[in-house]
C-alpha cells in the first residue's frame, strides 16, 4: 500500500506547491481590484482601506497564505470581490459543467484511441496506419484554437448542432427526454473538438507502445506457439502496452483541461473557463486562485486514478510495493 | 541536411522575411480606419473588362448601397463600381512606415491609386485592410513565439544543466519544481499569472510581459529534456577524461556538453515556437494580450467570438489560416530535423 500512500503524499505536496506559487505571483502583482475604485472620487480612501482589510489584502504574504490554507482545509477558498460571494460554491457550480465536458471527452478519446492504436500498431505501414499517422500529425500541428473555430463556424453556418451555452432558451418547458437530447446536442460540439485534438496525441502514444511490446521475446514466443493474432493482441500485448498509456492518462489531463478552457470560451460552454477568464479580466484575486486550485485538483485526482489503475493492473508495481520506476 | 529540411527552411525564411518587412509588402497602414467600408469583401483582381483583356490587373472600388436599403448582411451591401478602373501598380507611394523600425519611407511593393482601394483579404469591422493587418499582426505574434521560446530554452537548459550535472539533492529539488510546472494545465496557469499583471499597457510592454510569462511557464519541459541528456553525458569517457585532466566544470559544460545538446535544443525550438505563437494568439484572442489598435493574429480573431461575424465574413479567418501555415511549417521542420 506504500505505493498509493507515496502517490497521495506527492499529490498533497503538489497542491501545496501550486497554491504557494499562486500567492507568490499575487505578491509580485503591481495592480489590484481596488485600483479602479481608488480613481472614483465618491469612494473615500478609508472605505477602500476597510475593504482591503476585510479581504485580508493589507496583511503580509505569509500571514495571508497561512490564513488561506487554514480556510481551504475547511473548503473555504476565500471571497470573490466582483461577485461578492464565497468562491468555492461559485466555482463548484461551474466546475460540474467542466467535469461533464472533460470526462465525456476523456472517455470517448480513450474509447477511440486504444482500438485505433492497437490496430495501427499491429499493422505498421498499412493503409489505416498511414492514414491515421497523416491525420494525427496534421491535427497535432494545427493549434486547437483554430480547430475549434473552424468546427464552430461549420456548425453555426450549416446549423449542425446547437451552439452557445449548455441549454436552449426554452429549456424549462421541455420534457425530460427533450431536456436530455437538448443537453447532448449542446455538448456534442465542444466534446467533438476536444476528442479530435486529444485522440491525435493519444493514438500515437498507444501505437508506439504497442509497437514496442510487439518486439518483446514473449510475444515472439506466443506467436511461435501458434496463438491467434487477435488473442495475441488482446491477451498478451494490450495489458503490457496499457501501462505507459495509463501513465499518459495523468499527463494528458493537463492538455485536456487547457483545451477544455479554450473550447468552453469559444463555444460558450458555462464551465470554469469563462468564469476564470472573467475573473482574470476583473482581477478577482481569490476567484482566480480558486480556479487554478480546482484545475490542479482535477489534475491530481486524475493522476491518482491513473496510479490506482496501474496498481490494480500491473503486478510488477504491486509486487515491488514501490512504483518509483512505474513509468 | 536533407532536401526536405532545406525546402522547409527556405519557406520559413521567406515567410518571416515578408513579416519582417511587412510595411513594404502591405499596401495600407494597419491602423487606418475607413468608416465607409466596414466588412468589405476582398477586392477581386481583374484582367478583363468591356474593352477586352489587360495584362496589368486592375480593381474596381466598392460602393456601399444607400442607407435606405442597407441590410444586416454587410456582404450584400457592396457592389463593384464598374465606371472606373484602378490598375495595380508596383512600388507605389502610400502610407509612410518605418523599415525595421529605423528608416522612414513610403514605398510599397504594390498598391493602387486613390480613391481605389486594394484589400486582398477584405476589411474588418473598422474598415481596416485585413491583409496589411495580417502582415503587421504576424510580426508581433511570430516574434512573441520566437522570443518566448528563447526564454524557455535558456532558462530550461540552465536549470537542466545544473540538475543533470550536479545531481543529488540539487537535481531532486529542481526536478520537483519542474514537475509542479508540468503537472498544471498551462492555459489555467497562463491566465492565472496574467491575472496578477496589469491589463492595459503599451504594446511594447505587453509584448515583453507576454513573452516573459509564456517563456517562464514553458521552461520545465526543455529543462527535463536537457537534464536527462546531461545525466547520461556526464558519465561518458571523454567527459571523465577531461575531468581527469583537470578541466573545470565550466570548461566541460562549454566544450563537451553544450555541443551535444545543441541539436536537441534546435528540435525543441522548432516544436515550441508554433506552440508559443498559438499561446500568444490564444491570450490575445481572450483579450489578455496586445490591445487594439495594434494588430496581432489573436486580437484580429477575437472579433469572431460573435457567431454572426464568424459565419458572415469568412475572410476574417485569414489569421487562423496564417497560423496554421506557420505551425505546419515549423512542426514539419522539427520532424525533418528529428529524422536527420
Amino acid at each position: 500500500m506504500s505505493y498509493i500512500a507515496r502517490r497521495l503524499m506527492r499529490a498533497i505536496l503538489l497542491l501545496l506547491g501550486v497554491s504557494a506559487l499562486c500567492f507568490l505571483f499575487t505578491e509580485m502583482a503591481p495592480g489590484s481590484f481596488f485600483d479602479e475604485m481608488r480613481l472614483n472620487p465618491q469612494i473615500s480612501p478609508a472605505t477602500i482601506a476597510a475593504l482591503r482589510s476585510r479581504y485580508g489584502l493589507d496583511q503580509p504574504l505569509v500571514v495571508r497564505y497561512e490564513r488561506w490554507i487554514k480556510a481551504a482545509l475547511h473548503a473555504d477558498l476565500g471571497h470573490s470581490i466582483a461577485y461578492n460571494t464565497p468562491v468555492a460554491p461559485l466555482l463548484w457550480s461551474r466546475a460540474k459543467n467542466t467535469l461533464l465536458l472533460s470526462t465525456t471527452a476523456l472517455f470517448l478519446t480513450w474509447l477511440i484511441s486504444v482500438p485505433l492504436g492497437l490496430w495501427t500498431g499491429a499493422r505498421p505501414g498499412g493503409q489505416v496506419d498511414r492514414l491515421v499517422t497523416l491525420v494525427s500529425s496534421l491535427l497535432i500541428s494545427v493549434p486547437e484554437l483554430v480547430i475549434a473555430m473552424a468546427l464552430l463556424a461549420i456548425a453555426v453556418r450549416w446549423h449542425f448542432l446547437r451552439v452557445g451555452g449548455m441549454m436552449s432558451a426554452d429549456f424549462g418547458d421541455l420534457s425530460a427526454w427533450e431536456k436530455l437530447s437538448d443537453l447532448l446536442l449542446h455538448l456534442a460540439l465542444p466534446v467533438f473538438i476536444l476528442v479530435l485534438c486529444e485522440t491525435a496525441v493519444i493514438v500515437r502514444h498507444v501505437r508506439a507502445s504497442v509497437l514496442e511490446v510487439l518486439q518483446a521475446r514473449y510475444v515472439q514466443a506466443a506467436l511461435g506457439y501458434g496463438t491467434s493474432r487477435t488473442r495475441l493482441l488482446v491477451r498478451h500485448v494490450l495489458p503490457v502496452a496499457a501501462n505507459p498509456a495509463i501513465s499518459l492518462l495523468g499527463f494528458s489531463l493537463a492538455g485536456l483541461l487547457s483545451g477544455s478552457l479554450m473550447v468552453e470560451v469559444v463555444c460558450g460552454w458555462p464551465g470554469l473557463g469563462p468564469l476564470i477568464l472573467e475573473a482574470t479580466l476583473a482581477r478577482d484575486l481569490y476567484l482566480v486562485i480558486g480556479g487554478i486550485m480546482f484545475s490542479a485538483l482535477f489534475m491530481v485526482g486524475g493522476n491518482l486514478v491513473a496510479d490506482a489503475m496501474l496498481f490494480a493492473l500491473d503486478p510488477r508495481i504491486r509486487g515491488e510495493g514501490n512504483g518509483a520506476d512505474g513509468h | 541536411m536533407g532536401i526536405k529540411t532545406s525546402i522547409l527552411l527556405a519557406a520559413l525564411a521567406f515567410s518571416h522575411l515578408i513579416l519582417l518587412f511587412a510595411g513594404f509588402f502591405a499596401p495600407c497602414d494597419p491602423t487606418t480606419q475607413d468608416r465607409e467600408l466596414p466588412y468589405a469583401p476582398p477586392t477581386h483582381l481583374r484582367f478583363r473588362d468591356a474593352s477586352g483583356f489587360h495584362l496589368r490587373p486592375f480593381v474596381y472600388a466598392w460602393t456601399s448601397s444607400s442607407a435606405g436599403e442597407q441590410s444586416d448582411d454587410y456582404q450584400e451591401n457592396y457592389r463593384e463600381d464598374r465606371s472606373r478602373e484602378f490598375p495595380l501598380q508596383f512600388c507605389v507611394r502610400g502610407a509612410s512606415y518605418k523599415v525595421l523600425g529605423v528608416f522612414k519611407t513610403d514605398v510599397h511593393l504594390f498598391g493602387t491609386t486613390e480613391p481605389g482601394k486594394l484589400s486582398l483579404l477584405g476589411t474588418d469591422s473598422y474598415g481596416r485592410d485585413e491583409f496589411s493587418r495580417l502582415l503587421f499582426g504576424g510580426q508581433i505574434s511570430v516574434a512573441a513565439g520566437i522570443a518566448a521560446t528563447a526564454i524557455a530554452l535558456l532558462v530550461g537548459s540552465i536549470f537542466g544543466l545544473i540538475a543533470g550535472y550536479y545531481g543529488g539533492w540539487t537535481d531532486e529539488s529542481l526536478m520537483g519544481v519542474t514537475e509542479l510546472f508540468l503537472s498544471l494545465p498551462w492555459l489555467y496557469f497562463l491566465l492565472g499569472v496574467r491575472a496578477f499583471l496589469p491589463l492595459h499597457l503599451s504594446t511594447v510592454r505587453t509584448f515583453f510581459l507576454l513573452t516573459g510569462v509564456i517563456g517562464l511557464i514553458g521552461w520545465a519541459r526543455p529543462a527535463r529534456l536537457v537534464r536527462g541528456l546531461v545525466l547520461s553525458l556526464r558519465h561518458r569517457n571523454y567527459v571523465l577524461s577531461a575531468r581527469g585532466f583537470g578541466g573545470s566544470d565550466f570548461y566541460i559544460v562549454r566544450r563537451h556538453i553544450l555541443p551535444e545538446i545543441a541539436g536537441v535544443l534546435l528540435t525543441q525550438a522548432s516544436l515550441l515556437i508554433p506552440r508559443y505563437i498559438a499561446a500568444e494568439v490564444t491570450l490575445s484572442f481572450f483579450g489578455l494580450g496586445v490591445n487594439e489598435p495594434a494588430p496581432t493574429w489573436g486580437n484580429m480573431l477575437s472579433t469572431l467570438q460573435q457567431y454572426s461575424v464568424l459565419v458572415s465574413y469568412g475572410w476574417l479567418l485569414a489569421p487562423a489560416a496564417a497560423l496554421v501555415v506557420t505551425s505546419v511549417l515549423y512542426s514539419s521542420l522539427a520532424d525533418a530535423i528529428h529524422r536527420g
